[in-house]
């Protein structure tokens, strides 16, 4: 309870005021009115988030000192993870490995997967949760590019990626994994993916929601059926368009 | 023999029952649970500290839903649901406290009952952003309740009176530790009588308060 200091000046008590009687009910009116003004809130919030949106990524560009990244909608990435720790991996043990229903499993460290064709993609991220992160480039390797090196076997019909972070895992059917926007990215904004980022490889599916991206990327095995993913036990749509999956009507990423 | 320091502590003024202080001890820990996770999945660096995330929007989901849960059982005792009245209710020196402490900044005790009407307004705000939060909180927990446009509106407002109710509870606590006889009072139910008179004059003890066989 917020305590009183004592007057600089004595004070002038006025005669007789008391707490007897019904008094004001303010407390009640300031409770009801506060209600009030939460479900006017709930009802226009998305609108007025989405213009906040726009107004505070500019502000937060000029941000020196990123407080603004820190207010609802602040501009940028929001840190997920499902894992107890950020797990580090770098150019000594990292390993990517492509195995399952193919005809020529493998293993790539980073260099290899530089040494192969990069491609590069600029789209909105946007997270199943709400918040976009507006022109985000990432490159790396198409995954088609490893599946056809893989050689598919004819009886894989989908994919399903290990994380190095030990818990989280992502799927795709063969035919979404094959997209050319479906990267296996070693930057973002052209700088090598950090660690809080999902680096230093992570998944990039750029028509889907984030969550489908999977952070520390470390396994694709080609599988006989759709294995769903962490999140996706927990209720999240498997084939995770954006816009057209988890009650969801983003505008499209692509 | 020294007599123990707690029968020390608990002269003076009766200013809270067993009921009423267990309440706030009950509120402030699942608040604090609540702050910090809620703190923890909101901010990237915390977030990128503590991980893992299924476990803390748990704790987060339970500890705030939880809240009220003291408030309503200490309904069951009539010196809290006495106190509450009090903190509800307005009298003339109350908007002269209120005037006071805008024009001049400055908190002034001989216009304040068993609380001022800093402490009504707190208590009002609390409650209702308390409610706004659990009904949000709510909304966006069991995400096919509402359509998607509820949700949104519903994290909109989650994150922003989030960041509002910190400002005050923050305050709150800041005044608590500028006030060691007001937290002494939460803590035994004890306040001394100088301090009475001189914060809260316009107190009117209730007549002498049976021993607290009502706290749960």
């Amino acid at each position: 309870m917020p305590p009183v200091r004592a007057p600089e000046e004595a004070p002038t008590p006025e005669p007789g005021p008391s707490e007897e009687g019904r008094g004001t009910p303010v407390g009640r009116r300031v409770v009801l009115g506060m209600l009030g003004l939460g479900a006017v809130g709930v009802g226009v919030g998305g609108a007025v988030q989405d213009k906040l949106d726009s107004v505070l990524a500019s502000v937060s560009a000029k941000d020196p000192t990123g407080v603004v990244g820190l207010l609802p909608g602040g501009g940028g990435f929001r840190f997920y993870s499902v894992s107890n720790s950020i797990p580090h991996r770098g150019e000594s043990d990292y390993r990517l490995t492509v195995g399952g229903l193919v005809d020529r499993p493998a293993g790539y460290r980073l260099a290899d997967l530089r040494a192969l064709p990069q491609t590069r993609v600029v789209h909105d991220v946007q997270c199943v949760t709400g918040w976009r992160v507006p022109k985000t480039a990432f490159s790396g390797v198409r995954l088609s590019t490893l599946l056809d090196a893989a050689g598919v076997r004819p009886g894989g019909t989908a994919i399903r990626f290990n994380c190095f972070d030990g818990v989280y895992t992502e799927s795709l059917t063969l035919d979404q994994a094959r997209g050319a926007d479906i990267l296996v990215a070693l930057t973002m904004n052209d700088k090598p993916v950090t660690a809080a980022h999902g680096g230093p490889v992570r998944l990039y599916v750029a028509p889907m929601y984030f969550y489908k991206s999977a952070k520390w990327l470390s396994g694709i095995t080609v599988t006989k059926d759709v294995q769903p993913g962490y999140w996706e036990h927990y209720g999240y749509d498997v084939d995770g368009w954006v816009g057209k999956s988890n009650g969801r009507s983003d505008d499209p990423t692509t | 023999m020294t007599p123990p320091p707690d029968s020390r502590l608990r002269t003076g003024l009766r200013r809270f029952t067993r009921a009423e202080t267990w309440v706030h001890r009950s509120v402030n820990w699942l608040m604090g649970i609540c702050v910090l996770t809620g703190a923890c999945l909101y901010f990237p660096p915390l977030a990128e500290l503590v991980g893992r995330r299924r476990t803390v929007v748990t704790l987060h989901e339970y500890s705030g839903i939880a809240v009220p849960v003291p408030v309503l059982l200490g309904l069951a005792s009539r010196a809290v649901r006495r106190d509450l009245g009090r903190l509800g209710r307005f009298f003339p020196h109350d908007w002269r406290w209120l005037r006071v402490a805008l024009r001049r900044r400055r908190r002034e005790p001989s216009l304040a009952g068993k609380f001022n009407a800093g402490q009504k307004l707190y208590a009002a705000f609390a409650a209702g952003a308390l409610l706004i939060m659990a009904g949000t909180g709510i909304l966006m927990w069991f995400p096919r309740l509402s359509p998607l446009m509820w949700r949104t509106g519903s994290t909109f407002v989650h994150d922003w009176l989030a960041l509002a109710f910190a400002a005050a509870i923050a305050g709150h606590v800041w005044f608590a530790t500028q006030d060691p006889e007001a937290r002494r009072g939460l803590r035994t139910g004890y306040v001394s009588r100088w301090w009475a008179r001189e914060e809260h004059p316009l107190w009117r003890t209730e007549p002498p308060p049976e021993p607290p066989q009502e706290g749960p």
